[in-house]
């Protein structure tokens, strides 16, 4: 009984989150009934448009792409005790340095990339390194500088924009061929799609965050800081130290998914009104994957299919986007309320009583 | 709720998924009739602007042309590229992107699908139109003379204001047609010109307008997009009769009924329907520009406009449409122009 208790216990992030979606799922279905829309035509719309031809399976991945790197971001900062609200701003200003070095630069192709995408990993970096800071040394929240953090960077990239980068126009031209991320041998293997290179760049950083985090003595201590402040204090740890790493290599996981998306889908950079989004679903899918890389990747999958199916959707059913936002938040709402807990407990109980009744027969 | 509900409630949401997964095929497809497809931009179909006026030039085919329609709205820009190619991929006989938001995707989409045909309004993507798509332009500066003619014979202080969004060759059409309209109707007025930088900020057009009223000038023509809502909310607060606003893109009387004189309307769905209609019959040449004016009934006055503008006013609007139409009068569309114009 002990043994599949532990077992429990250990699949149990695993099964929260399966229990999560589908119960976030449902509640989509019942709001779509309500509304009159048919909810097995449209989730089957959904699925069957996103994955099943070459185009739409790239445009998927197009779309994962970005929510993968953001979603890392957000995770490792978690493991160190940090809620980096942040990503969203880091984001835009990965996207502005790589159309600034995409636009400015000439540079031979494949370097030129590189460089890009570094100056977009490193923008990001720097920004996330202001609310880290004044964390280790004065104390402030993270989530308050992070956040106003966001609206510097959304209105700079504006300015720079109207300014700088054009004159007085609402969008960049587009990047030079050598900066650019996509590759025609992939896109025609996957019907001529946006697909691009910035998803080799994003499982390659789930690998180095799993070697960071587990295999490395800085890994150790970021995740230590993260447990419990003052033992690692205790322990000689530089608690200051870790914070700004932390916060750095975050805000360079989201500079590189702005980067990538910029050099990869957009190929120009475009005034704002609002926030893209592309960062607050880095918390979603964090969250759900339960700040792992791997569990990381999988819900970007997720996310990244019901986010371009959602389109779908609306064409093939007549579902309006919008639904699959609630469904999203539902999904989340789940997780947080830690829902399948007792579920899964209600389950194992009731499989003991019988037991026990059988064991008395 | 008890456990057995929540059994029940899981059960049932393994069920829904599996019949969604195992379903039979039933698309939602005309059969073999004409099908128009539009995406909007960012702004979505209750955008209350552009947008919404296209999809009733869109529906206005459905009714007239028994055309199939379908509208997909962009949530993001990313969203530009899929959505053209799902109509693109689908077959449609003309899919409308609406916005010069469109400008990068068009030709990106245009030359993937050859064979699809595709409209854009508001851009005439530089001057290189692919031959699969038709741009739709307005000539703004034609009803904003109008509207500047209409303004300086209101006008009692002699001074007339108007309020620009971001600063770009579309809204300096505005004010050069509006300028030049004013110095033709009343030479002893002067406009006063301010830009808000913003297609967003209400707040921001709120304090133009109130700087404006306040140094004397009584007519005010915006073209900005959500920056004028603050024009409106201003022009409210003040003395009826006295000062007024102009509306732009859409009749946008309703925001404040007893201060607005008029507002220059662009005929989206005109636009749409007339080139869909040519599309269907045959008669469309795609690859070029279509630029629509006074002429074309592509820009005009809004029908509200007679409710408080007098009728020997309106007789003189009238007039110098007329010598629009017929070439009489050639409307400054640059800065340059203008200033040839003001010194004739």
């Amino acid at each position: 009984m002990q043994q599949i208790l532990s077992r429990v216990n250990k699949t149990s992030t695993f099964a929260t989150s399966l229990i999560s979606i589908v119960l976030g799922m449902l509640v989509g279905a019942i709001m779509m009934m309500a509304a009159g829309y048919d909810p097995v035509l449209a989730y089957r719309a959904l699925f069957a448009s996103a994955l099943l031809q070459p185009y739409d399976l790239g445009e998927s991945i197009r779309t994962i792409t970005p929510l993968i790197l953001t979603g890392l971001a957000v995770a490792l900062a978690f493991r160190t005790g940090l809620f980096n609200i942040g990503v969203e701003g880091q984001f835009i200003v990965g996207q502005l340095a790589a159309v600034i070095v995409g636009l400015k630069l000439g540079l031979p192709p494949v370097l030129h990339a590189v460089v890009a995408v570094i100056a977009g990993g490193l923008a990001g970096a720097l920004w996330a390194a202001v609310p880290g800071l004044l964390k280790a040394t004065r104390g402030v929240h993270e989530v308050i500088i992070s956040i106003m953090m966001n609206f510097i960077a959304l209105n700079l990239s504006n300015v720079m924009i109207r300014k700088w980068l054009t004159e007085g126009s609402d969008s960049t031209p587009k990047i030079p061929d050598s900066a650019s991320l996509r590759v025609d041998f992939l896109s025609q293997l996957f019907g001529g799609s946006r697909i691009h290179l910035g998803i080799f760049l994003a499982l390659a950083m789930a690998l180095f965050m799993f070697y960071l985090l587990w295999k490395t003595k800085l890994g150790y201590e970021l995740r230590a800081v993260g447990h419990n402040p003052l033992a690692s204090e205790y322990a000689g740890m530089s608690v200051k130290r870790n914070i700004i790493l932390s916060m750095m290599i975050s805000g360079l996981f989201a500079g590189f998914a702005g980067a990538s998306e910029l050099l990869g889908t957009a190929g120009y950079h475009s005034i704002q009104a609002a926030f893209t989004g592309v960062g607050f679903d880095g918390i979603a899918v964090a969250l759900l994957g339960a700040n792992t890389p791997l569990g990381v990747i999988l819900s970007s999958v997720l996310f990244g299919v019901l986010t371009y199916g959602g389109g779908n959707m609306q064409f093939e059913a007549g579902v309006p986007f919008e639904v699959i936002r609630v469904v999203f938040a539902a999904i989340i709402l789940f997780v947080a309320a830690n829902i399948s807990g007792p579920l899964v407990d209600l389950f194992f109980r009731r499989r003991r009583g019988r037991h026990l009744a059988r064991n008395l027969d | 709720m008890n456990k057995t509900s929540w059994v029940a409630l899981l059960l049932s949401a393994v069920l829904v998924l599996a019949v969604g997964c195992g379903g039979q095929q039933n698309g939602g497809k005309a059969d073999s009739g004409f099908t128009v497809g539009m995406v909007t931009d960012t702004g979505g179909l209750n955008d209350e602007s552009f947008n919404q006026t296209a999809w009733e030039g869109i529906k206005r085919t459905k009714n007239e042309l028994g055309a199939e329609i379908k509208a997909l709205e962009s949530k993001r820009d990313e969203d530009y590229v899929p959505n053209l190619t799902k109509f693109a991929r689908d077959g449609r006989d003309i899919t409308w992107a609406v916005g010069f938001k469109f400008e990068k995707a068009i030709p990106e989409v245009a030359s993937q699908f050859p064979n699809a045909k595709f409209g854009i309004v508001d851009s005439n993507l530089g001057g290189k139109i692919p031959d699969n798509v038709t741009a739709v332009t307005f000539k703004e500066e034609e009803g904003s003379f109008l509207m500047g003619v209409l303004a300086g014979l209101t006008t009692k202080t002699n001074k007339v204001g108007f309020i620009g969004g971001i600063s770009s060759p579309l809204i300096k059409k505005f004010e050069a047609g509006y300028r030049a309209g004013v110095h033709a109707a009343n030479p002893k007025a002067t406009v006063q010109v301010a830009y808000a930088e913003s297609f967003t900020d209400a707040t921001k057009g709120r304090s133009l307008a109130q700087s404006m009223y306040n140094n004397g000038v009584d007519v005010i023509f915006h073209a900005a997009g959500g920056v004028g809502k603050g024009l409106f909310d201003e022009v409210k607060t003040r003395e009826k009769g006295k000062f007024w606003a102009i509306g732009v893109d859409m009749d946008q009387s309703a925001l404040a009924p007893d201060h607005t004189l008029s507002s220059m309307i662009k005929r989206v769905d005109v636009a749409v329907f007339e080139i869909t209609k040519e599309l269907k019959e045959g008669k469309l040449q795609p690859g070029k520009q279509v630029e629509l004016g006074l002429k074309e009934n592509g820009v005009g006055l809004a029908e509200t406009t007679s409710k408080h503008v007098p009728a020997d006013v309106l007789k003189k609007v009238d007039e110098f449409k007329q010598k629009i139409i017929n070439g009489e009068i050639k409307v400054p569309k640059t800065e340059e122009e203008l200033n040839q114009f003001l010194t004739k």
